[in-house]
């Protein structure tokens, strides 16, 4: 349609997904530039997560495609891209319960692209993990766990990082500690695409956001550009000033509220906090 | 005297009915296949090597390895295609299409080799002989060596499960399908080389049984398919040592049935897997009390 999407490293065109006949995701677009840290936010039930497993490959779009580095996507089996450098922490983390935490990173590595990061590597940036690879992954804490997800991911040497939910039932001393391992994944070239629904965190580590609601996109730009008030209005749909809050974000071919809220969403309000407490 | 010589032999057997179960263990624990199938693939593993030896006249431990392989290539194939898509359509579907193979093998072996019975004759007399401890038990080398091949193939399984780069991914995709996929395994690969590995097993289990005994077409759903199960469940799904303490206590029990009387042989073994049923579903072996 334009040059810009050469420009992208993961370009999502369009995307439209269905579960059955729900509509999951409507025509939902984003541009995430090499090095980035790019943030879904929205409530329960806004389609992040679709959106993430549709780029993983585990969900086939209806419509629209996904482009990495050039290379449309939209066909590959979810291990194919998992091998071209797309690697997804998935929500929930889904360890293998069967395997110790050493043979979970094994199999993260076993079809490792080259790279800088290795199972030594994984041990220095998670140091809990060297003393306790022996061990069965149920019993590390929720917050090992997903620290043992994220590592599985990395040892696979990702170029671009789905990171779904990472704070998913954790307490909030833990996530900072997860979060605060995200610079020494970016400075090994790294890009990063996550999924949050605490917006302060989110807004802490992306340099983009982009906020879902019902399937569609509700705001989209660089973070620091926003107020929390446009914020908060397109993760609840409020709209309080009936036009796109936010700058225009950089050259989507569609509209930043394109998909306009219609009378359905008023539903949400109130119903959802912002960031959950806990 | 006579009831040692009872749980002698049915130690022994238990080794065979293990090595039976085996492969339908690592079927359903990896795939969630409950391969009806199973028995009738062990009959086809004996008619092949029957087959095999007359065909190209190896010597009969020479066609061992080929039964094997021909199985095992067999299963790969059948996994990647049959299995697979009937995995593709639901639990129920792969019980109905392994049913249906099960009936193809069947009828389609009575068609070919008619219902005579036959076994895999061999000369060598470490196979016939036996050798006697004092003077009321006997046994036979046959059953020795078919236990020590179990234990052995128990051994190897265990070994390329734990310590093997596809045993690995064997057990990550059976834990979680999809999360292998996103570290990069195609599944439906690692099914392939399961079923590889189940349909090998169940060609040493073929063999080892139309040695000791003789195989018709309907051997497979009328003796082994029952005590494979009988074994799987005595043991606990899903567990690979379980099928030999499976196939131990099914083996036992049939032997002292037969003590206390001939017509009781096949009925002590099924009394004991309800017993086992009801009192421990999970199976002797499995720690968890759920599936």
């Amino acid at each position: 349609m334009n040059s810009l999407h050469d420009a992208a490293f993961l370009h999502v065109r369009n995307l439209t997904v269905h579960h059955g006949q729900l509509r999951a995701l409507s025509d939902v677009s984003l541009q995430v530039a090499k090095g980035e840290v790019y943030a879904i936010i929205g409530a329960n039930g806004a389609g992040k997560t679709t959106l993430m497993r549709t780029i993983a490959g585990l969900h086939s779009p209806t419509d629209g495609s996904v482009v990495f580095d050039g290379r449309d996507v939209t066909r590959m089996r979810p291990e194919q891209r998992a091998k071209a450098g797309i690697v997804m922490v998935p929500e929930g983390r889904r360890l293998f319960p069967s395997l110790t935490l050493e043979e979970n990173l094994k199999v993260g590595a076993t079809y490792a692209r080259k790279g800088p990061w290795t199972i030594e590597r994984a041990y220095e940036t998670f140091p809990f993990m060297r003393e306790r690879r022996a061990q069965k992954t149920a019993q590390l804490s929720g917050g090992e766990q997903q620290q043992v997800a994220i590592g599985r991911a990395l040892v696979a040497n990702p170029r671009v990082l789905l990171l779904d939910e990472l704070s998913l039932g954790l307490a909030p001393l833990i996530v900072q500690r997860i979060y605060d391992t995200l610079p020494r994944i970016l400075e090994s070239g790294i890009t990063v695409l996550l999924v949050e629904q605490d917006v302060s965190q989110a807004r802490r580590v992306a340099s983009h956001l982009q906020c879902l609601l019902e399937g569609h996109t509700t705001l989209e730009g660089e973070s620091k550009d926003f107020t929390p008030d446009q914020i908060e209005a397109a993760y609840f749909g409020t709209n309080p000033g009936g036009r796109p809050p936010g700058p225009p974000g950089r050259g989507t071919e569609q509209e930043t509220l394109s998909g306009s809220p219609d009378g359905t969403l008023s539903l949400w309000r109130g119903s959802t906090r912002l960031s959950r407490g806990s | 005297m006579a009831w040692v010589n009872a749980i002698i032999q049915g130690i022994l057997t238990g080794g065979l009915y293990a090595l039976f179960a085996c492969g339908l263990s690592l079927m359903f624990g990896v795939m969630r296949v409950v391969n009806l199938a199973h028995g009738d693939l062990a009959t086809v593993a004996g008619y092949i090597g029957v087959g095999v030896i007359a065909a190209i006249h190896v010597p009969f431990l020479w066609s061992i390895p080929i039964v094997v392989v021909i199985m095992a290539l067999l299963g790969y194939v059948l996994q990647r295609t049959l299995i697979q898509a009937a995995i593709n359509r639901g639990d129920l579907t792969t019980l109905i299409v392994t049913f249906g193979l099960s009936m193809v093998i069947e009828n389609g072996l009575l068609q070919f080799f008619t219902a005579n019975s036959r076994g895999i004759g061999v000369n060598q007399s470490i196979i016939t002989d036996s050798f006697s401890i004092g003077s009321q038990i006997q046994i036979a080398w046959l059953d020795v060596i078919i236990f020590v091949l179990a234990v052995v193939v128990l051994l190897g399984l265990q070994y390329y499960l734990s310590s093997t780069k596809y045993g690995r991914l064997i057990r990550a995709v059976a834990d979680d399908r999809e999360a292998a996929q996103l570290s990069g395994a195609d599944y439906r690969h690692v099914f392939g080389i399961a079923a590889a590995i189940a349909f090998g097993t169940v060609a040493l289990a073929g063999t080892a049984y139309g040695m000791t005994t003789t195989i018709d077409p309907t051997t497979g759903t009328q003796t082994i398919l029952l005590f494979a199960f009988a074994a799987v469940v005595i043991g606990g799904l899903g567990s690979l040592w379980g099928t030999l303490v499976g196939g131990i206590v099914l083996g036992v029990a049939q032997e002292i049935g037969a003590q206390i009387n001939l017509s009781w042989e096949l009925l002590a073994g099924y009394v004991i897997f309800l017993v086992v049923l009801i009192v421990r579903p999970q199976g002797l072996t499995s720690r968890r009390a759920q599936s």
